[in-house]
């Protein structure tokens, strides 16, 4: 067992740094990039807490992590109550603990940020479930079992998490997923070297103990419709995330060489390209590449190129760095790798060979005028700016759009104009009675922990509704 | 699950599959297709559902050997089990009481993929005239089952071994110099080489044809883009939009460019593969 510092000496401390991977070593590899704190470690960070009454970083987590509690049990050196205490609220802790933007959530809200010292809590939390994993902690299913019947689309972070607080409850939960691998963009967009596939696996796996189903191959919309699961279930809950990707409409854009990063990165995530012939999927990466966009997307797409062999991976974004979507952390790691960033730069053309393959990239130089409605700076093609690229090829990554596939299917459940379902922020109701919806096919693409709220207000909506029967 | 409960080898790089999926059956339309991952560390596989049963819960698939992956699918066993088995996927075959004859052309493995939606056309009162082509005898399957579904049937093959000899698009333009009154409405459906000369035949008489497409795929749902084809100007998913499009609107020339994207690797891949298995 630690001890507990005074405040004066918590507010002397800094943070516990991170080690990772070097930079010139891990643009050969696909491993993790931070190793990940030791118990010495993670005490000492922990240590730093105020345990703040009442806990602002709460406020800040949409999964309602008990967060001075966790770290509290750290300090202790009792890290399986520290487990217990993160999986009451979260069953996703080592996905969230890697891939959360904290800095806008838990670490954002925390008192030691006026310090510039917040807590490390994403780090903490993963510590606590490597650690669980590692001792091969599991989940006990629950004693009760409720009769009701429950299905759910999509098996996501919002899926999962929906899942694992109906079972927790004693619901017979069915998960239907559309790929043969469950955990969605977890397992197929973000990348190995961020969130190892064998820990998405694992997470899946525990709750997988607590009773849930979870048919593979199964899509929603073709082998069966919504309205066909509305008769067989006491409630569906809709979590097929935002998966159909957006192109540029520009002339060149269907020729070899250019892909979607939903392409680019299933290839290499899902079907693990990145180990071909190990694995049948090909994927091709010339010597240069370009990746358009600036959200953590294309940070992805550009540092798996950079690792899949490219000499040259650069960013094309349109607008500035300040404007930037992208995590602060994640553009940092990139520029680590030696990633190379055009901005204020617009893709007009894509320019082919005599075989239909990219040989170049016509841009054109953007300036920054007046505020948009998205209060971001208006980006204004320079005229007279163009110039070619030479690369062999172009992954385009500006976002993502619904699927109709499951809406279609979907009599009574109202979408908005671009297709997303119309649900309740509080509750995730729909405009059907028996059919609630969430994560990104609601909100469009945002983050896993958004995805996760909101599969568990959904979860906790459907219990109410089903209890009231 | 996805079970292989039957395999026949039908000519040398030919063979027909029954797998055990009892849902995929019961949801199965004309015109659609399955993905399948032979063994674990596999790819993503497309293949048209050539039929299905609902009362024996299985679907079949017949495919042509050309590389990698369907070389390992052939190897494998009665009994043995597909690692991943999705379907069905894309949009069922439009099919209608059409006024006059409906024509559907099949060209080599294209056999396959047509009987089912001659099959309904038939079922539904449609005057069906097949008109199916092999580079030779040996490589004509599905003779018997296309007569089934069809009033006529047509055969041909490059070498004249069998039926009528030259390609089908050939065998197209004659019948149609003779019975273009008559035909309201032309399915073909084969390698990408023979649709476009089909669509081109067509078009000479002004009969609209419909043509199915087989770009390199990888989810199959709409999801990545792999197998984007340009149709009318515009570009679209085949796996979700499709397969089906109206031929006169679908560049093939980029089908073809695309669907050659990774030849090298493939190459590669076959190679390694055989010489691990021993095959020469
Ligand atoms: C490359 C990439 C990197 C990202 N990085 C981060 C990050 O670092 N941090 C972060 O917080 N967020 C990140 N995000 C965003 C985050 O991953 C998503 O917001 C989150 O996954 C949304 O969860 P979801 O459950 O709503 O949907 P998804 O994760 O998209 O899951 C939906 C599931 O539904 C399945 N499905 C779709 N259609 C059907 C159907 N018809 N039938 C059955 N199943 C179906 C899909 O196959 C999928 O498995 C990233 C996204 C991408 C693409
Ligand atoms: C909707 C659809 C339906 C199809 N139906 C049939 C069918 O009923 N019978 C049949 O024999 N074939 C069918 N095909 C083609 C079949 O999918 C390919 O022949 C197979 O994927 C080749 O894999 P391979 O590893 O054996 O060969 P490879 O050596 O990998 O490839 C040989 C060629 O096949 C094509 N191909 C490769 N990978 C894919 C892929 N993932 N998706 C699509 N094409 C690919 C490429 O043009 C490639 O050059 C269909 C394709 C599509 C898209
Ligand atoms: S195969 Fe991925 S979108 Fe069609």
């Amino acid at each position: 067992m630690a001890e507990r510092l005074r405040p004066a000496e918590k507010f002397k401390r800094d943070r516990v740094p991170m080690r990772e991977q070097d930079p010139n070593e891990r643009i050969k590899n696909f491993n993790e990039v931070p190793y990940g704190y030791s118990l010495e470690e993670a005490i000492a960070e922990a240590q730093r807490c105020l345990q703040c009454k009442p806990p602002s970083c709460v406020e800040g987590c949409p999964a309602d992590v008990h967060i001075p509690e966790f770290i509290d049990k750290i300090i202790d050196e009792d890290i399986e109550a520290a487990f217990k205490e993160i999986k009451l609220t979260n069953a996703l802790p080592a996905v969230c603990g890697r891939v959360c933007p904290q800095e806008e959530q838990c670490e954002g809200a925390c008192i030691m940020l006026k310090k510039g010292k917040p807590i490390a809590i994403g780090r903490l939390e993963r510590f606590v479930a490597d650690w669980a994993r590692e001792k091969g902690l599991t989940d006990e299913p629950p004693k009760e079992k409720k009769q009701k019947r429950i299905a759910i689309v999509g098996s996501g972070p919002a899926g999962l998490a929906c899942a694992a607080d109906l079972a927790n409850l004693g619901y017979d939960v069915t998960i239907f997923e559309a790929l043969h691998k469950p955990g969605g963009v977890l397992v197929y967009g973000i990348p190995e070297f961020r969130l190892p596939k064998a820990i998405v696996q694992y997470e899946v796996d525990q709750i997988k103990k607590l009773g849930v189903k979870i048919y593979t191959d199964y899509v929603i919309g073709y082998i069966k419709s919504v309205d066909e699961l509305v008769e067989e279930y006491d409630a569906v809950f809709l979590a097929n995330g935002a998966g159909a990707p957006s192109f540029l409409h520009i002339p060149g854009e269907n020729l070899n060489g250019v892909y979607s990063a939903s392409e680019f990165l299933t290839r290499s995530n899902l079907m693990r390209a990145f180990d071909f012939p190990e694995y049948d999927t090909p994927i091709k990466v010339g010597r240069r590449v370009v990746v358009i966009g600036g959200g953590n997307v294309a940070m992805d797409a550009v540092r798996t190129a950079k690792r899949l062999g490219a000499e040259e991976a650069i960013i094309v974004y349109r607008r500035s760095r300040a404007e930037m979507p992208a995590r602060a952390e994640e553009i940092e790691h990139a520029e680590a790798e030696g990633i190379q960033f055009e901005l204020l730069t617009n893709p007009v053309r894509v320019i082919g060979d005599e075989n239909g393959n990219v040989k170049g990239l016509e841009c054109v130089r953007m300036k920054l005028g007046e505020p948009d409605e998205s209060g971001r700076r208006r980006p204004i093609p320079i005229e007279g700016s163009n110039f070619v690229m030479d690369v062999d090829n172009v992954i385009i990554a500006i976002g993502q759009n619904a699927n109709p596939i499951v809406a279609r299917s979907a009599t009574g459940v109202k979408t908005n104009k671009w297709g997303y379902f119309i649900a309740d922020e509080e509750t995730g109701k729909t405009t059907h009675p028996k059919v609630w919806a969430g994560g990104d096919i609601v909100t469009g693409a945002a983050t896993v922990i958004l995805a996760v709220g909101a599969g568990k207000k959904a979860a906790k909506s459907i219990h109410e509704t089903l209890s009231q029967e | 699950m996805a079970r292989i409960l039957k395999k026949e080898q039908w000519s040398e790089n030919i063979f027909s599959m029954l797998i055990e999926a009892r849902d995929v059956a019961k949801a199965a339309k004309q015109g659609q297709f399955i993905i399948l991952i032979p063994r674990e560390h596999g790819e993503r596989v497309p293949l048209t559902i050539a039929d299905s049963s609902v009362d024996e819960g299985w679907v079949q698939i017949v495919f042509q050997v050309v590389g990698k992956s369907t070389l390992e699918l052939s190897r494998m066993d009665e009994g043995e089990e597909l690692f991943s088995f999705v379907g069905p996927l894309g949009m069922a075959s439009e099919v209608e009481k059409f006024p006059g004859k409906v024509v559907m052309i099949g060209g080599g493995i294209g056999i396959a993929p047509i009987h089912p939606i001659a099959r309904k056309l038939k079922e539904m009162g449609n005057y069906v005239v097949s008109i199916i082509g092999a580079k030779t005898k040996e490589l004509l399957i599905m003779e018997d089952k296309i007569q089934e579904a069809s009033s006529e049937v047509i055969v041909a093959t490059d070498d004249g071994s069998k039926g009528k000899k030259g390609f089908v698009n050939v065998v197209l333009e004659e019948y149609l110099a003779k019975e273009a009154d008559s035909v309201s409405k032309i399915w073909a459906i084969g390698p990408p080489i023979m649709m476009k000369a089909c669509t081109i035949s067509a078009g000479k008489f002004n009969k609209p044809i419909i043509v199915s497409l087989n770009p390199i795929m990888v989810d199959g749902t709409g999801m990545c883009g792999a197998c984007r084809v340009t149709v009318g100007g515009e570009t679209k998913f085949a796996c979700v939009d499709g397969p089906e499009f109206d031929g006169a609107l679908v560049d093939f020339d980029e089908l073809m460019a695309r669907q050659r994207q990774y030849v090298e690797l493939e190459r590669k891949a076959l190679e390694l593969y055989k010489a691990k298995e021993g095959i020469a």
